[in-house]
């Protein structure tokens, strides 16, 4: 009874975590410019890798391998905001600066306006120069 | 010491669970490597409060409790945003940036703040200085509760209760 009960949580975990990674990547695929990008890109990495690495350890029941599933839950958890963080900056800091036009613009998003895009770079000039 | 004892606790246990095989042979592995880690660590100079914040361990799993809480909410608005996007032809994402100043004086302080905005989808910090964070968020509603200060709220009770404790701490030991 629990056996059946476990794997049917097991797999609804796993199933919404799915979800969440397929919601990373199209909010990847179509959102406008770099940045927002990053944001859809944070859905998998939050969300979708702890719901899937639970659904996982509730297989794996009382082992090792539940313990080596909560370190890579514990060392994603860790290291995921660094490396965007590392990503951001280094977008910062070179060509992709926010006070630019965003220039990955892919020809699914031709038909978005560019104000949206018009305004942080008017919003961050006045922030620097502040 | 204090430090380098709870480094060579983390270390042995991250070991021990990861190999799997308890000979004597490979117990004495672990126990070279590990040591081996911790003088590298102490030649490095980075065996101290700021690696392993040892006055945070009562309170910090409370907080992530809480930004656990921020995060799930968050990831759900994103996820909105996206099949939103996906099925009805307006706008729903409204890109933004803005520098938030921070109260948050402590290294630490910031770090955790920084890295809390990071670690919830729709808000990133891309820069950190003395007295501010440049966040970029997706939506203008994401960036305004982050401007209320909720979250640094937590954060200023987290470090600044411990921050008089800390410095004293950090001088004399390694």
């Amino acid at each position: 009874m629990i056996d059946v009960l476990l794997s049917y949580t097991s797999g609804l975990l796993l199933f919404l975590g799915c979800f969440f990674m397929l919601t990373g990547a199209i909010g990847l695929l179509r959102f406008p410019d770099f940045y927002s990008r990053m944001h859809a890109a944070g859905v998998t990495d939050t969300l979708a890798t702890v719901l899937i690495l639970s659904g996982l350890m509730l297989m794996a029941g009382w082992s090792l391998a539940l313990f080596k599933l909560a370190l890579i839950m514990l060392f994603i958890f860790f290291t995921s905001p660094t490396a965007s963080h590392a990503l951001a900056r280094s977008a910062q800091l070179c060509a992709l600066r926010l006070t630019h036009a965003p220039v990955d613009n892919g020809p699914a998003d031709v038909s978005r306006p560019t104000a949206e895009t018009s305004t942080p770079a008017s919003r961050m000039e006045a922030a620097e120069g502040s | 010491m204090r430090y380098t004892f709870c480094l060579f606790a983390v270390l042995a246990f991250i070991w021990l669970t990861n190999s799997g095989l308890y000979t004597p042979l490979l117990l004495c592995f672990g126990l070279i490597s590990v040591v081996f880690v911790i003088l590298i660590a102490r030649r490095m100079k980075v065996v101290d409060g700021e690696s392993l914040p040892l006055e945070l361990w009562a309170t910090l799993p409370g907080y992530y409790l809480w930004l656990w809480r921020k995060i799930i909410a968050s990831n759900l608005e994103v996820a909105a945003c996206v099949w939103g996007g996906l099925f009805s032809r307006r706008e729903t994402i409204s890109p933004c940036s803005e520098r938030i100043p921070t109260r948050l004086k402590s290294d630490l302080g910031k770090v955790l703040y920084a890295n809390s905005i990071t670690l919830t989808p729709g808000t990133v910090a891309i820069d950190v200085d003395k007295d501010s964070v440049l966040v970029h968020a997706l939506t203008r509603s994401g960036l305004n509760e982050l401007k209320q200060g909720d979250m640094e709220k937590q954060i200023l009770a987290l470090t600044e209760q411990h921050a008089v404790a800390g410095t004293t701490g950090q001088k004399n030991e390694c």
